[in-house]
């Protein structure tokens, strides 16, 4: 019997009465991370882990319940033990654990198998019923080693350096953005958006160890940045702020730039697929580890995923989730704004 | 082939011609002759034969990543090209292989002959012996399209830039009949194979949108009143016995007319004749929309030459029996150009559209609106007097457009439609370019058909980049024309304009993004209206 159930809300915990990311105004939610799709505003209370919690507070709301602890430590929950298992997603996202009357249920959110060397690694938990993301679940996904993606990356900075070019790289602030300021460490100076730069001291002061950058204020000095590193959100591809950074070349870092027409979109100088989430393999190396009985595929291919592994001889099943819908991975464009 | 796979990524990534033709001539700068020809082959679409089948390349994959063949189908409709896809899949190489462009296209034409197993051989070879964007590169030379972002016209512009040649003749010359194993590169270029004095055709005389009174334009029967036709502008030359039909594109596109160039055998004479392109049945006039279905094809069926007639209705002549009659009075012209039609038996699909009668400029308002029926778009006005310029000269010639406006925009969002609908992406959202980027211009959700509808929604199924709840944004690739009834300026709007009542006019799939209108174009718009 499972002790799970999928609502219009969300995923609803029946004897622990709470939801994991719920997308409806609950009493009680368990939050795997801070990225939008899949923490709500709304939510009487907040469960998660300790590096979310300031993500939630900046989010979300200053004044919100929010409650939270680290991995590998467990909480009681009306008889449903309750415990978060790195995710190696963004900082602070975590898998939920539950067990109850010894059936365990994993939850994912959103994961990633490969380290990166700034979050936790994830860690295979193992489980009864294992519920994942799929956002790329089809083989077309295969993610570079991280040293091969690095020097992709700086290769593209020293062609860009060569031809007196600053460097613009265009990425998600929570998670992306923290991502490409690893991938960059070293190179040369590394200018923020301010909105990444508001999360980067959350994460600093939550004891985040981040590479060294510098705000990008809004009257930024143009001699100061130009052939430098900026990193700057999607959403302000075509800005005025983009047109002051002298004879920039961008490039965005998504993994769906794996593609090679989603690269010319938009008209950036390059597209690098840096991800934050598992390729195929590792949603497979993620499944198997989980040596669970039951499969269950949630946002991303989940109709594919679920299929395939059906096909191999484990049962799976997808589930309608609001997840990956409401933004991909946080902050939204205006639809105003190209 | 690096050099070339280089030129391939240069190309691809960017948006700006001039940025393409410079990467075009940093590779004719250093790439042997022999790929130079092979590399403008296959930009002007002279391929040899595939040796291979799309579905053995499929098969041989998917049995080498022993994935099912109904997620390796998932995969392809993600993706969208095959020879992407396979590039996807394919395991880590295991060696290198470093072949030119030519040797590569060498051993592709050598295949031909061989046993199935031989070319599966080769094929399972090259894969494991070349980077991925090699890979995808001799995926795209082995098989199917080669659909990169180069037009004829870019290729010529870079060919002219660096040798100093004549754009019309160079693009006359790599259109012409020739063979990568018998001539050079400097020969290709000079046009020994061809003879450009028989097809050199002449700069297009433009027109102004009219943007002051009628009234002000002086005595009515100093104009020559035309509609303006709405197809494909064109040039037909005839010299010795030679024809030639060039678009204002610069494109030379005599072969995908066939019965326009039977038709111009039956004249005796020389000349040179300016003209609209139209898709003409029954003696009338049809949509743009199916002039489309004939355009860019390499060969054209006997189905689709009944369906879908052409015809070139002439509005002037440039030249006559070698002599350049373009300084002489439009009004004269007008004469030489009837004797000329009237001298021929003509078929069906040549012909001078009228002059326009009207004694007053308040009579041409009524004509005007009379224009849609016939599938104008509105009308011409020429000075009697004027000379056949060199591009655009303001004052006389001015096209007289009906309303609704139009411009060509392109689709940045899309969402879903509700009812019977509810499954296909029918609302869309389209921008115009401001400085390199875009800006959002409206939103419409009318005017496709079932079909387009369909077409639409699979292409942004595929080409979705982000969600925000319902709506995707896609890839700016497909442009629309955008019919509205009025424009003006807007604080509320981030592109500074609002349109009344846009709706799509139609798909226009022979443009890119590149030639969509600019904010300032629009803007333009507001004065003209
Ligand atoms: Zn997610
Ligand atoms: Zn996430």
């Amino acid at each position: 019997m499972e002790f799970i159930r999928f609502t219009k809300k969300g995923i609803y915990c029946i004897p622990g009465k709470f939801y994991l990311d719920p997308w409806q105004p609950v009493d009680y939610a368990i939050i795997s991370h801070g990225h939008a799709d899949h923490a709500r505003w709304g939510m009487k209370h907040y469960l998660c882990h300790d590096h979310s919690k300031p993500i939630l507070q900046h989010r979300i709301g200053a004044t919100i319940a929010v409650e939270s602890m680290g991995y590998n430590v467990s909480k009681t929950v009306q008889g449903v033990k309750v415990s978060f298992h790195p995710a190696g997603h963004v900082i602070g996202a975590a898998q939920i654990r539950l067990e109850y009357k010894g059936r365990i249920v994993v939850f994912t959110g959103d994961y990633k198998t490969t380290p990166d060397g700034l979050n936790i690694p994830y860690e295979p938990v193992k489980c009864h019923t294992f519920i994942t993301e799929s956002t790329f679940g089809l083989p077309i996904y295969k993610w570079l080693p991280e040293a091969t993606l690095q020097k992709h990356l700086h290769d593209w900075i020293a062609t860009n350096q060569a031809q007196q070019k600053t460097s613009v790289f265009l990425g998600y602030s929570l998670g992306k953005a923290q991502r490409i300021m690893k991938l960059l460490e070293g190179v040369d100076a590394i200018y923020t958006h301010t909105a990444i730069h508001a999360l980067n001291t959350i994460m600093a002061q939550a004891g985040v160890p981040l590479p060294e950058t510098t705000l990008l204020s809004p009257d930024f000095d143009k001699k100061a940045v130009a052939g430098k590193l900026v990193i700057l959100p999607p959403g302000l591809l075509g800005s005025k702020l983009l047109k002051r950074i002298p004879n920039a070349a961008t490039a965005l870092c998504s993994g769906w730039m794996q593609i090679r027409g989603n690269r010319r979109w938009k008209g950036v100088d390059a597209g690098f697929a840096v991800s934050d989430h598992a390729d195929w393999n590792g949603l497979l190396t993620a499944v198997k580890a989980s040596e669970a009985e039951k499969v269950y595929v949630t946002h991303g291919s989940q109709a594919t995923f679920s299929k395939y592994l059906n096909g191999i001889g484990i049962p799976a099943a997808e589930v309608v989730t609001s997840y990956g819908d409401a933004a991909l991975d946080g902050t939204p464009l205006t639809t105003d704004t190209v | 082939m690096k050099d070339f796979v280089s030129l391939i990524n240069a190309i691809e990534i960017t948006n700006k011609t001039t940025a393409k033709i410079e990467a075009l001539i940093a590779y004719f700068d250093t790439a042997s002759d022999k790929d130079k020809l092979w590399c403008i082959a296959i930009f002007t679409g002279k391929r040899p034969p595939r040796p291979v089948k799309s579905s053995w390349m499929k098969h041989w994959c998917a049995a080498l990543v022993e994935l099912p063949e109904w997620l390796f189908l998932e995969c392809y409709s993600t993706v969208g090209d095959l020879g992407e896809t396979l590039v996807l899949l394919l395991p880590e190489p295991t060696h290198q292989i470093d072949l030119s462009l030519s040797d590569w296209m060498t051993a592709i034409i050598d295949l031909k002959s061989k046993t199935e197993a031989e070319k599966k051989a080769f094929v399972m070879h090259a894969w494991s012996g070349l980077q991925l964007q090699e890979r995808l590169i001799f995926n795209k030379l082995i098989g199917g399209s080669f659909r990169i972002g180069v037009s004829k016209k870019t290729l010529v512009n870079a060919l002219a830039k660096r040798s100093g040649i004549d754009a019309n003749q160079l693009m006359h010359s790599i259109i012409g009949h020739w063979d990568v194993h018998a001539l050079t590169f400097e020969a290709l270029l000079e046009g020994q194979h061809i003879n450009y004095d028989n097809s050199k055709p002449y700069p297009f005389c433009l027109a102004y949108a009219l943007e002051k009174p009628l009234l002000e334009l002086g005595a009515p029967d100093a104009w020559q009143v035309e509609y303006k036709w709405d197809g494909i502008r064109g040039q037909i030359v005839k010299r010795h016995g030679e024809i030639y039909i060039w678009s204002r594109g610069e494109e030379l596109v005599t072969q995908q007319f066939p019965e326009l160039v039977k038709a111009l055998t039956d004249f005796k004479d020389d000349f040179v004749i300016d003209g609209e392109i139209l898709a003409l049945k029954n003696n009338s006039v049809l949509l743009f929309n199916d002039l489309q279905k004939r355009l860019n094809r390499k060969h054209v069926s006997k189905q689709l030459l009944e369906a879908v007639p052409v015809g070139f209705y002439a509005y002037d002549i440039l030249e006559y029996n070698a002599q350049d009659l373009r300084t002489m009075a439009l009004e004269k012209r007008r004469g030489y150009l009837e004797t000329l039609f009237a001298s021929s038996t003509l078929s069906e699909c040549l012909k001078i559209p009228p002059v326009l009668r009207f004694k007053t400029w308040e009579a041409l308002h009524s004509i005007r609106d009379g224009a849609r029926r016939l599938n104008a778009e509105g009308l011409m006005l020429k000075q009697k007097e004027s000379s056949y310029h060199v591009g655009r000269k303001k004052g006389d010639w001015w096209k007289w457009k009906i309303a609704p406006l139009t411009i060509d925009a392109v689709m940045i969002y899309a969402q879903k439609g509700s009812g019977r609908r509810s499954s296909k992406y029918t609302d869309y959202t389209f921008a115009v370019k401001k400085d390199d980027g875009l800006v959002i211009i409206a939103k419409a959700y009318s005017g496709l058909t079932d079909k387009e509808i369909s077409e639409v929604s699979k292409f942004v199924t595929k080409n979705a980049i982000e969600k925000f709840g319902p709506v995707r944004t896609v890839k700016p690739e497909l442009v629309f024309e955008i019919a509205f009834e009025g424009i003006a300026l807007s604080k509320r709007h981030k592109s500074g304009v609002a349109l009344r009542f846009p709706r799509i006019k139609r798909w226009r799939r022979d443009k890119t993004v590149e030639d969509i209108d600019t904010i300032a174009t629009v803007k333009r718009l507001i004065k003209a209206y």
